[in-house]
């Protein structure tokens, strides 16, 4: 049972060692002459203004909330998912009945959705 | 044990290889079908209709000088490369690519490692990527990088919500998350594509917005963002993140065709299906794989050279506001057919079934196509001037 995990593990270390051969190759056979316009950070041609590690905008930390409580909502519905046709037929609780369960849960889901889109959440400009 | 130590081993090999190999060719594909379709030559000097280019540019990326810029941030500067390259090549570990093989020492699956999380698997690896991405846009110090790099990561992390909702609809059909019963289920009966065609829809918009492709490849739009995430990058470096954009469409293909096309399921017979397997039957099914994955590839081509670039709030409303309630509302209704089918009518999960769920598809499809697209949710260009 845990034998897939050890091919998906020598996966694993082959390719990391094929990353860190390409950047260790390259960094070994390549040309380095910097100077100090060639290190400027590339700002198209203009000298460069401020730092970029600069403010930027809230939207982007509320896409990431959403995201956590919508991603986990998927996450909650991949066993139901797994037993409902598949499994539900053979014993455990019947099909009606994970239907049911299914569609309460969707029904909260939604509210929430709503919620988060009268809010104005999802309105990006 | 050796056994599968050994075989292991070559199928890695031999797996890396054919993809590393396959995206250097994709690269000039992408090129020459690109001139194809405008009309002029495209690459064609180096080999034979250009078949080295592919080499001549990765031994030119391999001995370019690399920038390292002075303000940036330089251990995550050289990490986010194989941050993002690692994931990339990784995905492809758990798709069957073809029937099992037979050698005198026991039969081998044709896949890399037969998880039993199966596609589990291939959310949580695709969306790895994102860190490299991420931290490209972070590391470099650059406006334009982080800018790349906050557009991909919240554009990858609003369609993966969707990706996912469509794949619990074939979950629903398959029963399992292994890649290898979704493909078998779907070898019994019917490509999944018939009875869940809108969730194939749902995927393949998320699947072209997850590998920042055209329409959805804002996070390097090269008229506001020069080249995103990897402006500060040059080489060896760049290459790596090329590749790791490559690779996934590889994986994004080949994961459309196990989940909604069959696998490497040919269509019509149940030969290639039955054991006991040949080596005939192993290199029939990979050709069919490889032809299917092949188009899919080549579908990503053409819509990069079709449609234009999405604005960014288009973009996200399309994700938040379209998508995603599609998807849920996609699920309760297959669920509940699934149970009118199953537990009222009585239907045992066959081809009769799938078309009937088919049926439903296409009653469902022209609402659908009629309401989207008009905008009614998501607001075109000139929305402002016409209202």
């Amino acid at each position: 049972m845990t034998q897939p995990y050890l091919a998906f593990l020598l996966l694993l270390a082959f390719v990391a060692f094929n990353a860190a051969l390409l950047i260790g190759l390259s960094h070994l056979v390549a040309p380095r002459k910097p100077t100090v316009v060639k290190d400027a950070p590339y700002e198209s041609g203009m000298p460069p203004l401020g730092n970029a590690h600069d403010r930027f905008s809230v939207k982007f930390y509320l896409v990431a909330m959403l995201f956590i409580v919508f991603d986990l909502e998927t996450v909650f519905l991949i066993p139901w998912g797994a037993i409902y046709f598949g499994r539900g037929g053979q014993g455990g609780p019947g099909m009606g009945f994970l239907l049911v369960e299914m569609l309460v849960f969707m029904l909260i889901l939604a509210v929430g959705y709503v919620y988060v889109w009268k809010r104005g959440a999802l309105q990006w400009d | 044990m050796t056994f599968f130590l050994v075989s292991s081993i070559i199928k890695i090999i031999v797996v890396f290889t054919v993809i590393m190999v396959g995206v250097a060719l994709l690269t000039l594909a992408e090129r020459r079908i690109c001139a194809w379709m405008q009309d002029r030559l495209g690459p064609n000097r180096v080999g034979p209709q250009g078949l080295f280019q592919p080499a001549a540019d990765g031994l030119k990326n391999l001995l370019k000088e690399e920038t390292l810029p002075a303000q940036a941030d330089k251990v995550l500067f050289l990490l986010a490369p194989a941050m993002s390259f690692v994931p990339a090549l990784l995905t492809f570990a758990v798709i069957p690519f073809a029937t099992p093989l037979p050698t005198p020492w026991g039969d081998v699956d044709m896949v890399v490692a037969n998880l039993p999380v199966g596609f589990l698997y291939i959310l949580a690896f695709g969306s790895l990527g994102v860190y490299g991405i991420v931290l490209a846009g972070w590391a470099s110090n650059n406006k334009y990088s982080l800018l790349g790099g906050l557009r991909a990561s919240a554009q990858m992390i609003s369609y993966e919500i969707a990706m996912g909702m469509s794949t619990v609809a074939v979950l629903l059909l398959a029963g399992n998350v292994t890649l290898s019963e979704v493909v078998a289920r779907q070898a019994q009966s019917i490509w999944f594509v018939f009875p869940l065609s809108l969730a194939y829809f749902i995927f393949i918009v998320a699947a072209f917005a997850e590998t920042n492709r055209l329409p959805f490849d804002l996070p390097e739009a090269e008229g506001e963002l020069i080249a995103g995430y990897h402006t500060e990058y040059s080489a060896m470096k760049f290459s790596m993140f090329y590749i790791a954009e490559y690779s996934n469409m590889v994986t994004a293909s080949a994961l459309m065709t196990t989940l909604f096309f069959g696998g490497w399921d040919i269509p019509f017979t149940t030969w290639d299906n039955t054991p006991p397997w040949t080596v005939l039957k192993t290199v029939a099914t990979l050709a069919a794989f490889c032809l299917k994955v092949s188009c899919f590839l080549f579908l990503y081509i053409w819509v990069r050279w079709t449609l234009p670039r999405f604005r960014y709030d288009q973009l996200m409303a399309l994700g938040w506001k379209v998508m995603l309630p599609l998807a849920l509302g996609y699920l309760t209704v297959i669920a509940t057919a699934l149970w009118i089918l199953h537990a009222v009518l009585g239907w045992a999960y066959d081809t009769r079934f799938g078309l009937a769920l088919f049926g439903l598809n296409v009653l469902l499809a022209i609402p659908l196509f009629f309401v989207l697209d008009r905008g009614h949710i998501v607001a075109g260009s000139m929305a402002g001037e016409r209202a």
